[in-house]
């Protein structure tokens, strides 16, 4: 066994096992935690493929991003957590089931579609090239061929935003504040008043 | 043994697979449903660049990208329903939220 093959296994087994930790784990800041690990593992194997750019973006993203937008809330939220693992012990032996099923069938997929699909044809992964690093591919690709696609992928996180400050924006009663509008619209003749005042009667409003 | 395209893409089936038992075991707790639903992307995510690096062409990491950015967006606006959720509810025990009419 070499050094790749080694290292292989080893991020293998901790992308997995984080990722069952996820799911399993009593506190949910754990999960969030383990998820973050199974992120950077995964972008360790991106490295391990040659996708270097795309492994940066996943750790900024994900673990910079996602990750953390997710503990936020969780540590936002006061909710008893216990109350919400009920019910776990009995979906695990479906969830057992169903799993093992989907994940033969996967593995399987993956070993025919491996040796006998258009990749079969291939000897190995695509070699680096050296004036040609994977930042720069994929930026020669993603600015030409899928330019639209790529402002809709722009678009998209454009909604998202304003969908989620719309989402969680709260208007408080009985909070005073400054309406510009109103005072950009304030002329001379409305803001001031004048009033005859008897001599000798003061002033109430 | 050299690593090849069957290496990674078992250990995305895997990781699908426990992203789906995640949402099975946990149906109550939302939280834990939206970082079930990451992992299953991050297992796409994980076939794309393989199956990218081993038919010699870089647009199966250009759909990561993509898939990365709608994942962003997905967690942004589920976050944002559930803590409106909680706030309306005061609980997120996701059973209750059939009673939600209106």
């Amino acid at each position: 066994m070499d050094l790749q093959a080694i290292a292989f296994y080893l991020l293998a087994a901790v992308t997995v096992i984080s990722g069952l930790l996820v799911i399993t784990a009593r506190n949910p800041v754990h999960s969030v935690l383990f998820l973050i690990m199974a992120f950077f593992t995964a972008a360790v194997l991106f490295v391990m493929l040659g996708a270097e750019f795309l492994a940066m973006l996943l750790i900024v993203v994900y673990v910079g991003a996602v990750a953390v937008l997710f503990l936020f809330v969780v540590m936002m939220l006061d909710v008893d957590f216990t109350q919400l693992r009920e019910g776990f012990a009995r979906y695990l032996p479906i969830g057992m089931v169903v799993g093992g099923v989907l994940s033969v069938e996967m593995v399987m997929v993956a070993i025919t579609v491996a040796s006998n699909g258009a990749a079969g044809k291939n000897a190995g992964p695509a070699a680096p090239v050296a004036d040609l690093p994977n930042a720069e591919a994929i930026g020669r690709v993603l600015y030409t061929d899928y330019i639209y696609f790529f402002q809709a992928a722009g678009l998209v996180l454009l909604v998202a935003m304003i969908g989620a400050i719309v989402l969680t924006l709260r208007h408080r009663p009985g909070v005073r504040r400054q309406n510009i509008g109103d005072q950009v619209a304030r002329t001379p003749a409305s803001g001031m008043k004048i009033v005859q005042i008897q001599s000798g009667e003061g002033l109430s409003e | 043994m050299t690593i090849g395209l069957t290496h990674y893409l078992a250990v995305a089936a895997i990781l699908f697979t426990i992203g789906v038992l995640g949402i099975f075991v946990n149906r109550k707790n939302v939280i834990v449903i939206l970082m079930s639903i990451e992992l299953i992307l991050l297992a796409v995510n994980i076939n794309l660049v393989a199956f990218s690096v081993y038919l010699h062409d870089v647009v199966g990491q250009i759909f990561a990208m993509f898939v990365l950015t709608v994942a962003a967006a997905e967690a942004a606006v589920g976050l944002a329903i559930l803590v409106t959720f909680f706030r309306n509810r005061g609980d997120i025990a996701v059973d209750d939220a059939s009673m939600m009419k209106g």
